[in-house]
């Protein structure tokens, strides 16, 4: 083929102009739809949370405000967070005592002192948002999936109800809602992160425990205390990627 | 021995089963599978915006201060300055977009209290935390202490 450097020239710049605008319209789309949430950048953000195990008093207004602002059936097994109390033998992490009447909602209030020798304290839980999450992978009809964002979301029109995830999950997170038979998670808020506002347990949490976190904003205090504390994810070695860190993570707990 | 045209009729067949067959495929996978699938993987890029639809229910601390800038300046020079509106008051985005037509209940100025405050030997030794039945037996909390600010009035 007869090619001159005047057209090799032109080609490679028609195509370079090319490849760019391409990617600008790729960048808008996966900024998402700017008319459901006009401020919101998808690509600015990477969703996690900081929790501090230290500072959870167990009241349960999280889980309240959880059912409340997702409406979440009352009844029992069906939570989006809940907290559970660890009783530990110091000596035998290995069989932990745990405990989570109504998944913490009303608190806890037993005041007795069992035995002063035993550990206790409490650890809230939720949706890990998992980078590399078992529950998607196990998905038949791609009704579950991890958001460009970094959060597992479920798509409740597309999902069957078939229960591999509920079983794929090693954190026991997910469950199926006994009104639609489809399955529920915590969604982390997104509908409230999306319009600037922190998920409903962070926002009602009294003490500070559980703090939502954007690790792609290098503000964001994410940083400082990911820096300062030593934290730990659940279950590491499964190899999740777990985005839940938490300070004062104990070995017994699962 | 001339080929005949009839000696091909079992493959022609065939091959308008194939035909029919990919085209029923294609047809009912058109029609099945929404047009937003796959877009940004294997999901329905839809379902994002789903998920942004639920309304409010938490109207979040800001929409609180924005009326209630004493309340909170208050608050901001005390031990609860980092307990949300919402921790005691409950969801109030209802009160937030129609302030005059949905008052929020008072909350109970002892069983509040108590839900944080009541001791328990699994709570964080540095929580400040009391015994209601010795520390106070019956009677509201608001009565010594003032809530937004807890001091001793």
């Amino acid at each position: 083929m007869d090619q001159d450097r005047r057209t090799f020239l032109g080609q490679t710049g028609k195509l370079l102009i090319l490849t760019a605008s391409a990617a600008v319209a790729w960048e808008h789309v996966l900024a998402g739809r700017p008319e459901e949430a006009p401020n919101y950048k998808v690509s600015d953000h990477w969703w996690g949370m900081a929790i501090d195990i230290e500072k959870c008093i167990g009241c349960g207004t999280c889980v309240r405000a959880c059912k409340t602002e997702n409406n979440v059936p009352l009844e029992a097994f069906t939570f989006r967070t809940w907290i559970e109390r660890y009783v530990v033998d110091p000596a035998d992490l290995d069989h932990p005592r745990v405990e989570s009447p109504n998944g913490g909602y009303d608190g806890f209030h037993e005041r007795e002192v069992r035995d002063p020798s035993l550990k206790m304290f409490f650890v809230p839980k939720l949706c890990n948002h998992c980078a590399h999450s078992p529950c998607v992978q196990v998905c038949p009809v791609g009704a579950t999936f991890e958001s460009q964002d970094g959060v597992v979301l479920v798509d409740k029109k597309y999902c069957l109800g078939c229960r591999y995830c509920v079983q794929a999950c090693p954190y026991g997170c997910r469950f199926i809602d006994p009104r639609t038979h489809t399955v529920d998670k915590c969604s982390l808020c997104y509908h409230r992160i999306t319009k600037g506002l922190t998920t409903a347990c962070c926002e009602t949490c009294p003490t500070g425990a559980r703090v939502l976190a954007n690790l792609k904003d290098p503000k964001d205090p994410i940083h400082a205390f990911l820096r300062e504390h030593k934290v730990q994810v659940l279950k590491p070695q499964m190899a999740t990627g777990s985005k839940m860190y938490y300070n004062g993570l104990d070995g017994s707990v699962r | 021995m001339k080929p005949r045209a009839s000696d091909y009729v079992h493959l022609v067949r065939m091959a308008g089963l194939f035909v029919v067959g990919i085209t029923a495929f294609v047809v009912l996978r058109w029609l099945m599978v929404p047009a937003d699938f796959g877009v940004l993987g294997h999901y329905r890029a839809g379902a994002v915006t789903d998920n942004m639809q639920p309304p409010l229910v938490y109207a979040g601390q800001a929409a609180c201060v924005e009326c209630h800038a004493d309340v909170a300046e208050l608050r901001a020079k005390g031990r609860h300055v980092q307990v949300a509106c919402e921790s005691c008051h409950g969801a109030l985005a209802a009160h937030a977009s129609n302030p005059d037509g949905q008052k929020p209940v008072r909350p109970d100025p002892r069983k509040t209290c108590i839900s944080c405050h009541s001791a328990n030997i699994s709570k964080p030794k540095s929580f400040p935390q009391v015994v209601p039945e010795e520390h106070a037996p019956e009677g509201s909390c608001a009565a010594c202490h003032v809530v937004h600010n807890p001091k001793i009035s």
